[in-house]
């Protein structure tokens, strides 16, 4: 297996994108990464594009050839990645084993999705969970993840305070995140209050729909270096899945595909939790920030809530957390937030993260990206090559 | 001078609280009441519709006029909830009020803006000498589907408006409209209720025009924010009209005498003549209001309008707008409202 480095990143500014149809926002990540990275776009030898429901979201399936047709990416070789909400992720594992197999030297990750185009969004992403078990008797994902955290605070005593710890410190990293789709600070007493979705989470526990695509660039880091710009090195790729019905887990406070995936990261890179300096997790729901972060061996199991709410997450804290805003104040563009992870983590890396720019100069960051409710996971470890 | 010379608002007498309807649904009456800014809706009595509605606030404008009703040229109704799917509501209104047969009838439809549609036209015609008087009303009872945010706000009510070349009491100085295809809510043949695109009919749909509309006038104008005693903006809910208001460089206290919404919901197409009358009801010669329309689909008209010395002479002639939603309010509870709103499937007999 050859090193594989990471040489720039492209993202479409999150949000509610009306006037932006998908191919459009995938051809706009993929010219802003091609241009990060500064090379010509004929280089490009094969691609991988996560997203997971095209065909529900806009009635478009085939959709890597499209996609790539309009970003003047044709003729190559090119593939659309399905894994809920963990597309992107898996996206970028896959590139990153194309590079590393020595079967491409160029090869993009993409991850895009257009979810606010007039279909049924909760109707939509409820189908990565288990139709025949779980949507079938009503469940939506609010509702899982609502079953996660009454099992998580029953357990370990975790408080719709620390809940909210977690939105209140997400909303003011995205504050500073130019590409987020909600960049302003909330308080604890506006999650608290918001609207009831899935008792205990509020409407401010949750994260919301959003367009959005994002592109990154692998080639061997041979090669990277040769090109005289800046790149980070992936040192560990993790990927796993669990049954996609809650019921099937033995620990419902729980989410242990993360941790498997975070176990064959750690090992392939040879580093620990403690080495990590700061980590994209997949913060869909508050409550999953608090599970994954205790998945990732950040926090003992049952601190995760007491950690958020004591600053241990925050930019400045002892392990920063989603310092993008992660998906609940940046946006979650299901397909494209795998992608939109890395993306932070290079930025972080190479300085480029302008005003959340982390103070101690980052050597490890990590990127954790979950499909459904916990039926998938991908986790990477990125390291900064000075 | 062209203008106003009558009007005349109509609110039903019956109200239910958002309190009544979240508790319904088991859904936060506060967090509602919040983001809605919106206390309680006006609701239609059992034996209320478009065109009974359209009566009574043309009888106001008439008290109000001070002319012969045959000497009306025009009625339009713009309504998205006229009785008839196919049969005008305006032949029922002119022979209610003795208008006609020398009249010209037409039913409006475009969303929330066919009020202001009708107002548009029949100002156009008396501008254009075509004939003497005409009336132009915007009234609803407006559908929202049970359990959707929608049913906090559809309310009903009406404004008619009689305008003419004389005896105008609030000058129409200028019009304006902006229209585009953006689809952001319809109800098709058939539906019981509207749908809509959720957050889409926010910034791509109500701002858009009403910003765009409201800049469009002040510029054909030449006339500033601060050169306005009042101005008047769709009120789908509370927070719209006052962010539009912010966006287009209107204080509070400019949107507040026509910012009727927190007390009768949306009227829809009533809901912007409606905060006109509220501030005729209390204009002085030679206020100056500026109202701006929306219709889903979309699109806004605004007007310019200054009061002239004949208005407060007719401002007492009939009820005021905001009299009428303080006075005799009999709340109902949820059950009532969907038997008075025909939610209720019955036998046909």
């Amino acid at each position: 297996m050859r090193d594989v480095a990471v040489i720039g990143v492209g993202l479409t500014k999150f949000g509610d994108l009306w006037e932006t149809p998908l191919r459009d926002l995938f051809a706009e990540a993929t010219l802003a990464c091609v241009k990060d990275a500064d090379i010509d776009k004929k280089q490009i030898q094969s691609a991988y594009i996560g997203c997971m429901t095209s065909g529900l979201f806009v009635a478009q399936e085939h959709l890597a050839s499209i996609l790539c047709d309009y970003a003047g990416l044709n003729p190559i070789g090119a593939t659309r990645v399905e894994s809920a909400c963990a597309s992107g992720g898996a996206a970028f594992r896959a590139a990153y084993l194309e590079v590393a197999s020595g079967a491409s030297d160029f090869v993009l990750a993409g991850g895009v999705e257009k979810m606010n185009d007039g279909a049924d969004a909760t109707y939509c992403l409820a189908t990565a969970a288990d139709q025949e078990y779980e949507v079938y008797h009503g469940v939506t994902f609010p509702g899982l993840y609502a079953m996660i955290a009454h099992a998580h605070m029953h357990r370990y005593g975790t408080t719709a305070e620390q809940l909210a710890a977690v939105a209140v410190k997400n909303h003011r990293n995205g504050a500073k995140n130019p590409y987020a789709q909600f960049p302003m600070e909330i308080s604890i007493d506006t999650v608290l209050k918001s609207v009831r979705v899935a008792e205990p989470l509020g409407l401010m526990d949750c994260s919301p729909v959003t367009d959005g695509a994002g592109a990154a660039l692998l080639c061997p880091v041979e090669v990277a270096k040769d090109l005289g710009r800046p790149f980070v090195k992936i040192i560990g790729s993790g990927h796993a899945t669990d049954s996609i019905a809650l019921h099937d887990r033995a620990d419902l406070a729980a989410i242990p595909v993360v941790g498997r995936a975070a176990r064959r990261a750690y090992e392939q890179a040879g580093v620990g939790s403690k080495d990590i300096d700061f980590c994209e997790v997949h913060d869909c729901f508050t409550i999953a920030e608090i599970v994954c972060t205790e998945e990732l061996g950040f926090f003992e199991r049952g601190h995760g809530g007491p950690s958020a709410a004591d600053g241990l997450t925050a930019l400045d804290g002892q392990i920063p957390i989603n310092t993008s805003g992660g998906l609940k104040s940046k946006g979650h563009p299901v397909g494209a937030t795998g992608i939109a992870q890395i993306a932070e983590v290079f930025w972080q890396l190479t300085g480029q993260a302008g005003e959340r720019q982390l103070k101690k100069s980052p050597r490890l960051g990590m990127a954790q990206n979950m499909g459904g409710s916990g039926g998938s996971s991908t986790v990477h470890i990125l390291e900064v090559v000075s | 001078m062209y203008g106003i010379v009558g009007y005349g608002s109509y609110v039903p007498r019956y109200r239910i609280k958002a309190e009544s309807i979240a508790n319904q649904w088991g859904a936060d009456a506060e967090a509602y009441k919040r983001g809605l800014l919106l206390e309680e809706k006006t609701v239609p009595g059992p034996d209320e519709d478009t065109i009974t509605i359209s009566v009574t606030a043309a009888r106001y404008a008439l008290q109000r006029a001070g002319i012969d009703p045959r000497e009306i040229g025009a009625c339009y109704i713009g309504s998205e909830s006229h009785p008839y799917a196919v049969k005008p509501s305006g032949t029922i209104v002119i022979d209610a009020l003795g208008c006609g047969p020398e009249c010209h009838v037409a039913d409006f439809e475009f969303a929330c803006k066919a009020g202001s549609e009708a107002m548009f036209v029949a100002y156009s015609h008396v501008k254009s000498g075509e004939m003497k008087y005409a009336l132009g009303i915007g009234a609803d009872t407006s559908q929202g589907a049970p359990g959707d945010a929608l049913e906090y706000t559809a309310s009903a009510g009406g404004t008619a408006y009689i305008m003419g070349a004389d005896r105008v009491a609030a000058e129409i100085l200028h019009t304006y409209s902006f229209c585009s295809d953006t689809p952001d809510f319809w109800r098709r043949e058939g539906e019981f209720y509207p749908r809509h695109a959720g957050r889409f009919t926010g910034e791509p749909a109500y701002f858009h025009h009403v910003v765009n509309a409201t800049k469009g006038i002040l510029a054909k104008s030449g006339m500033e924010p601060k050169d306005f005693r009042f101005a008047v903006f769709h009120m789908p809910n509370g927070k719209f009209p006052l962010r539009a208001g912010k966006l287009t460089g209107f204080k509070p206290e400019q949107l507040e005498q026509g910012w009727v919404v927190n007390l009768m919901g949306n009227t829809y197409s009533g809901s912007s003549p409606t905060g006109l009358a509220a501030c005729l009801d209390v204009a002085k010669p030679d206020d100056h209001i500026l109202i701006t329309s929306f219709g889903s689909g979309a699109a806004s008209d605004s007007f310019i309008i200054r009061a002239t010395d004949r208005l407060p002479e007719i401002q007492k002639l009939a009820p005021a707008t905001r009299d009428q939603l303080a006075d005799r309010r009999i709340h109902l509870d949820y059950g009532k409202y969907v038997a008075y709103r025909g939610k209720i499937r019955m036998n046909v007999t």
